[in-house]
């Protein structure tokens, strides 16, 4: 997954600079001018690929560089699945809806905590539910959290709006670490993993192979591509990018702003949600001290670098925020001989500078999220 | 003058039962022959009042639009045509009176609702979707009357994808009647002036309205082009849509509109057709600056 996006990229990065606006050179163009069915041989292409990459490490020469050291390597691709729903999630708020959320790991965190209150043995409600069977109440639960948080605060706008959602996670958080029923520190244990036997009575799901949860994350990925893709090829998304352009052109137009503002929250929470129930089911046992705020800069970090309001972009951000730090464990500084992974911190905020500066749109940009900067640049500083 | 007050539009509809205190505008100086047009009132302001702090924006305005006409909203620059245009779609709530359309009353109504209840406009300072295509722009606005939402588009059910398609079918006949159909699939930002100023129309004719309301659509355009935009006013009158203009080119509001209301400081100064308020003593004061009492 993670290879194909960047080839096309770096596809992308060497078309001539004057027409890289609206050009219909590089991968994307060629991509687009292809008939639907070379489009979607293609696509199936793909993601047949992204389920071969656990064994991406058998290839000759280059596998070997691919796969992490300090952790296994299917384990990173789980982690790498549950980063990239998240940007698809926020992505929809924030790119596609123009509504910038900081908090966004509050729903995260909502979703996981209805798993795990749900299912684990201990939880006060004692339930002790399946991990399937929690799915639905979770998801419920999140897009419900989402609408609660929508409804008063999408009034407000940009600034305000992320100081809202900043407070609305560190509620979460807060309240998970001080109440009883939530745990705290002491955490949930023994959630229970997704169900599934082999024939030979193995659990599908298990603690030692993190395969299938990796293949189980990419079919959700893959559901949520298409879910969200139909969004905004629809009037839905019409009505998003419209809002974000100019919001009181489109509701003075029909728009009915508040709630497709609204929907994008619900939907954002509602990939949060799986993400946060995805992640509750691998790894079995949870606190608060998951739930962290950096954790919502990080994301929100991989859906900028990625390129915001474009889905591609959003993936490829998505997994690089997780695969970038994982990359690094077990590799020594030549200086200092540490673990790498403790300047992954610094090594990251390089790279975002790093982008910022040469690639302010974005990896794999949204044309049209990049004229809207090109025209504020334009704002700051005339070109003549 | 008080307009007659209409409380449904049944009762608006029997046959023109009221006697409206003014004849039917015989067009002015318009060369054509003026469409048979009813006396029904569409649009009416009532004694509205907007102020903003101390600042009194509109002061007692009330004037009535007939269905079908052309009415031209003129007067000097911050008389208060666009706060009253913007009273009107539910931007501003007026301090005090009332704005009843199709004999409902729309203050405290939400702009959308209004826009689809059938009042739409454009902007003074051209206000599209940049980064959209010219033919997403005229979707947007098309969208307002589809019934489809979130789920049907997430699964794309047979129902939303007819929406779209018909969405897109009418968006485009919207483009080839302003003459831009050619640039269906630019971004609007890369569209010339007039041509963005044409997509704006297209865009309010998309949401179905009844009444379009045109906030300075010849603002900065040579005299070919406001000619241009004169048939298209017409043509899109012709379709059964009533039409108010707001407009600063008193030649063009005399050529085109079939009654004229006239702003000053708020106040409405006169009323008429174009004839009647081209020589109006406060008229002419309030545009060439003659001093009098009345001002």
């Amino acid at each position: 997954m993670t290879t194909e996006a960047t080839g096309s990229t770096s596809a992308q990065q060497a078309a001539p600079d004057k027409k890289k606006w609206k050009s219909n050179g590089g991968a994307r163009g060629w991509y687009s001018r292809q008939s639907p069915l070379v489009r979607g041989v293609l696509a199936v292409v793909f993601a047949g690929l992204a389920f071969l990459l656990p064994y991406v490490g058998e290839v000759p020469l280059i596998g070997p560089q691919i796969v992490t050291q300090g952790i296994d390597w299917p384990s990173a691709l789980f982690n790498i699945s549950y980063y990239v729903l998240l940007a698809l999630g926020l992505n929809v708020v924030v790119g596609f809806a123009g509504l910038l959320d900081l908090g966004y790991v509050g729903f995260f965190a909502v979703g996981a905590y209805t798993t795990a209150l749900l299912s684990s043995p201990d939880s006060v409600l004692k339930t002790e539910w399946g991990w399937l069977a929690t799915v639905p109440i979770a998801l419920a639960v999140a897009m419900l959290s989402g609408l609660i948080l929508g409804w008063p605060t999408l009034r407000l706008r940009g600034d305000y709006l992320a100081i809202v959602t900043l407070g609305f996670a560190e509620i979460i958080r807060i309240v998970a670490t001080s109440t009883e029923t939530l745990r705290g520190d002491r955490g949930f244990s023994d959630i229970p993993h997704p169900p599934g036997e082999f024939a030979d009575g193995k659990p599908i799901f298990g603690v030692a192979d993190a395969v299938p949860y990796y293949w189980l994350g990419l079919g959700v990925i893959i559901l949520v591509i298409l879910g969200v893709r139909n969004l905004d090829r629809s009037r839905v998304g019409r009505s998003w990018l419209a809002i974000r352009e100019d919001e009181e052109a489109a509701e003075i137009m029909g728009v009915r702003t508040i709630k497709y503002k609204l929907w994008a929250f619900a939907i954002g929470a509602f990939i949060g949600g799986l993400g946060g129930v995805m992640f509750a089911g691998q790894q079995g046992f949870m606190n608060s001290q998951t739930f962290v705020l950096q954790f919502s800069i990080l994301v929100l970090a991989g859906v900028v670098m990625g390129g915001s309001g474009n889905i591609a972009g959003a993936i490829l951000g998505g997994a690089l925020i997780s695969y970038i730090p994982d990359r690094l464990r077990g590799i020594q500084d030549p200086i200092w001989h540490t673990d790498l992974f403790g300047f992954r911190f610094a090594i990251f905020g390089a790279v975002i500078i790093a982008i910022m500066i040469f690639r302010p749109q974005g990896l794999i940009p949204s044309r049209r999220r990049a004229m809207e900067l090109k025209d504020r640049a334009k704002e700051v500083a005339p070109i003549e | 003058m008080s307009e007659p007050h209409i409380e449904t539009p049944q009762e608006a509809d029997e046959a023109n039962a009221r006697p409206v205190d003014r004849p039917i505008p015989t067009g002015g100086v318009v060369d054509e022959k003026p469409a048979e047009r009813s006396n029904d009132v569409l649009l009416e302001v009532d004694n509205v009042t907007l102020r903003f702090g101390g600042v009194v924006a509109l002061n007692e305005v009330s004037f009535s639009l007939r269905k079908g006409e052309i009415f031209g909203l003129i007067g000097p620059n911050g008389a208060g045509k666009t706060t009253c245009f913007n009273a009107m779609t539910g931007v501003y709530r007026p301090t005090s009176g009332g704005i009843r359309f199709q004999g409902e009353s729309i203050v405290g109504k939400k702009k959308h609702e209004i826009t689809r209840g059938g009042i739409a406009r454009t902007f003074q300072n051209v206000r599209l979707f940049p980064e959209m295509t010219a033919l997403e722009n005229v979707m947007v606005g098309a969208d307002a009357h589809h019934k489809t939402s979130v789920i049907a588009a997430l699964f794309r059910l047979p129902r939303h994808r007819n929406e779209e398609r018909t969405g897109q079918d009418r968006s485009y006949q919207l483009l080839r009647f302003v003459g831009i159909e050619h640039r269906a699939g630019d971004v609007a930002r890369n569209l010339s002036y007039g041509e963005q100023r044409r997509l704006e129309i297209a865009r309010a004719l998309a949401t179905n309205p009844t009444l379009l309301c045109l906030d300075e659509p010849a603002a900065g355009f040579n005299p070919a082009e406001k000619a241009d935009l004169l048939a298209l006013i017409r043509r899109i009158r012709d379709t059964g849509v009533t039409i108010l203009l707001i407009e600063h080119d008193m030649r063009l509001v005399m050529g085109v509109t079939d009654r004229i209301v006239v702003l000053e400081f708020g106040k409405k100064i006169a009323e008429g057709t174009p004839t009647e308020v081209r020589d109006n003593p406060a008229v002419i004061a309030a545009y060439l600056g003659v001093p009098t009492d009345a001002a």
